[in-house]
């Protein structure tokens, strides 16, 4: 497969975006600007940097709540993410999503969703959708090693190889689900396994190196594009606690440190320098615009003002004059 | 007397009722080694071991049906949601097992199990994670609701809910586990299904239940220095409803505002406000108000949430607007 220099770029510039941003929302909730909970993408940045790539704009995601980096890998400026964070109406779903649910229908982002396993039968429906309306458009739904404990996987996934959909189930494997390891969750622990009792072609890609998960969705992209759902389980690691405001006890310091000398930007970064790709310098360049890109978010984010009352209620139903009950 | 946690008081409801009966364990997601998300079965694994305290995995219709199996067969399960959105994911298992297993038996299989965790909004946390189901769970007969507001209650209300026979919705709020009360070191228990006059007073009647109390707690004192004497009854349970206790006390103060967490339509307030008119229309002098959140999901914006929640500019409007 040859990758063109400037997509490598591209990976570095996108998962260095979604990293310093990630690393900025933790500062803005220790300052209280972001409030409720903030699950933090900070290591899996591969995961949807190398899908984005492989993929058209016209093909569709779906993530649950651990969703910054999916509108932003997608080509939103990340102070409309910044913004949703704070609850601001200039945010992707103006601040009535925050955190859990960003969602970008320019994009094709169908959404982070909050109730674990409840976005994957979405993600079946709209790859049913791009069947049925003949196009040849895929969807890509994501999901934590904890979902697929949910019964709405397992049916999930006959649903789509009955249908024969244009569906991948992306796992992103990070090792957690909150405080339980994939160990204790079940006694499979290989999760790409569980395709085979519903014989979907399944498959592991290491979820650090982002030129893999590129290669690998490339190719799978091209069958699955025909009607065939494939699962794809994407090693990761997640370097932060659950959420901000779980400092993860539950796992070894050495573990993490493992995972952060395979950092998936270092690995970028060293390939881009080792096959000449790009210069120090050119690297430098890209740290200096990803830098002040987070600092216009926040800035952003900061100036934009909290919706109104009216706005949450314009939000509800589409019909715009529904009657609500008044006390 | 000594001051606890209500997290604490959860705590040490479910142990001691472990420590007497063997039958009962607690199964949910992070109840064991990380010891409840909320800290609510702090160092029970330890206690009890993992034959008894059980994590599980993100499974709640799993987990759900089997403590309704386990019901069926001697065992005495408290299922811990990590909040009652995700007890959804389980509400096949509540409703069309647990709720139905005595009467589709002819009253063989009873069905003695809790399911507890905490209920309604935490703040920001968007609409998916900022619901009430009380009044979903209390529509449907088979099943006891019951909504502690204060450690000493939750205590006394746990136990007897471990106790009782049926199966028992226990919710709580993640705004509540924090909060201090006195808790007798004594043994008690509260009975399931009695409202309590927890003040007395003659202008008006404020009903409400769960953590909104606090919000009645303010909204009392406030009045208290206008001279306006509030009665405040705390419901407890709101199935079975004590509608005896709130007419005795409509009654005597002729004035009735109900406040709830959950939205409007059906909710709580709407069938107490109903039995009320019914059963004391002649005692009214004005007309019921009840104040519930604004009918729209919880959105997410910080600068929204208490607007669309019972709040207290709300409650005392409702107060003056029927003195
Ligand atoms: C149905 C449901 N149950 C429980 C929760 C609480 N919860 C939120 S995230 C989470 C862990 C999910 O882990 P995983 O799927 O591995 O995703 P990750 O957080 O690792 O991205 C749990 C238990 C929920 N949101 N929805
Ligand atoms: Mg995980």
């Amino acid at each position: 497969m040859n990758i063109p220099k400037n997509v490598y770029l591209k990976w570095y510039e996108s998962m260095l975006l979604i990293r310093k941003f990630e690393i900025r929302a933790a500062q803005m909730y220790g300052q209280q600007k972001i409030k409720g909970f903030c699950h933090l993408y900070n290591g899996q940045e591969a995961c949807i940097v190398g899908a984005v790539s492989a993929l058209t704009k016209n093909d569709k995601f779906i993530t649950a709540y651990r969703d910054h980096a999916h509108p932003i890998a997608l080509g939103i400026h990340p102070k409309y993410v910044m913004a949703e964070l704070f609850g601001k109406i200039t945010g992707v779903s103006k601040g009535m999503g925050g955190s859990m649910h960003m969602f970008s229908k320019e994009k094709n982002f169908l959404g982070g969703h909050g109730i674990v396993g409840g976005q994957i039968p979405l993600g079946v429906g709209i790859a049913f959708a791009e069947k049925y309306k003949k196009t040849k458009n895929l969807c890509i739904t994501y999901m934590g090693d904890g979902a697929v404990r949910q019964g709405a996987f397992h049916e999930s996934l006959n649903l789509a190889m009955l249908y024969k959909l244009p569906i991948i189930f992306a796992i992103e494997n990070n090792g957690y689900a909150m405080g339980t390891s994939v160990q204790r969750s079940s006694n499979v622990t290989d999760l790409y396994k569980l395709g085979a009792s519903y014989d979907m072609e399944s498959l592991v890609v290491d979820g650090l190196k982002v030129d893999e998960v590129h290669k690998t969705i490339t190719k799978i992209a091209k069958k699955v594009r025909t009607g065939i759902p494939i699962l794809l389980e994407i090693k990761t690691y997640r370097y932060k606690g659950h959420s901000v405001s779980d400092p993860a006890n539950y796992r070894d310091k050495k573990e993490l440190e493992k995972f952060q000398k395979k950092d998936s930007i270092e690995y970028i970064k060293a390939l881009i320098l080792k096959k000449k790709i790009g210069s120090e310098k050119e690297i430098e360049k890209i740290d200096n615009k990803v830098t002040n890109t987070i600092k216009e978010s926040i800035e952003f984010a900061d100036k934009s003002e909290f919706p109104k009352l009216e706005d949450a209620i314009n939000c509800v139903y589409e019909q715009k004059d529904y009657k609500f009950l008044k006390e | 007397m000594r001051q606890i946690q209500f997290r604490e008081a959860i705590k040490e409801a479910m142990s001691e009722e472990m420590r007497r009966d063997k039958s009962i364990f607690l199964m949910g997601e992070e109840v064991a080694e990380y010891d409840g998300a909320y800290k609510a079965s702090q160092g029970m694994l330890k206690e009890f071991g993992s034959k008894r305290v059980i994590d599980t995995p993100i499974s709640e219709l799993g987990f759900a049906g089997l403590g309704i199996g386990a019901s069926m067969n001697d065992l005495r399960p408290i299922i811990e949601f990590m909040t009652f959105n995700f007890s959804l994911v389980a509400i096949d298992q509540v409703i069309n097992s647990a709720a139905k297993m005595s009467i589709m038996s002819g009253g063989q299989y009873t069905i003695p199990i809790v399911f507890r965790g905490p209920t309604g909004s935490a703040g920001s946390l968007g609409s998916q994670h900022s619901q009430n189901f009380e009044n979903w769970y209390a529509n449907c007969p088979g099943l006891k609701v019951v909504v502690p507001s204060n450690p000493h209650d939750a205590k006394g209300l746990l136990k007897s809910s471990i106790r009782d026979n049926d199966p028992v919705i226990f919710m709580e709020s993640e705004q509540m586990y924090g909060d201090k009360g006195e808790v007798s070191e004594e043994e008690y228990l509260i009975p399931i299904g009695k409202a309590i006059i927890k003040k007395a007073g003659k202008d008006i009647t404020i009903v409400s239940f769960g953590k909104v109390m606090k919000l009645v707690w303010q909204v009392s004192e406030i009045l208290a220095k206008e001279n306006i004497d509030i009665e405040v009854i705390d419901l407890h349970t709101i199935r079975p409803l004590d509608i005896e206790t709130i007419i005795e006390s409509v009654k005597k103060t002729n004035r009735l505002v109900i406040v709830e967490e959950a939205w409007p339509l059906a909710s709580i307030a709407s069938e107490i406000a109903y039995q009320v008119q019914k059963n004391a229309f002649d005692y009214l002098d004005a007309p019921i108000k009840k104040i519930n959140n604004l009918d729209i999901p919880l959105p997410f914006s910080p600068a929204l949430v208490e607007e669309v929640l019972p709040n207290i500019k709300r409650i005392l409007e409702a107060v003056k607007s029927v003195l």
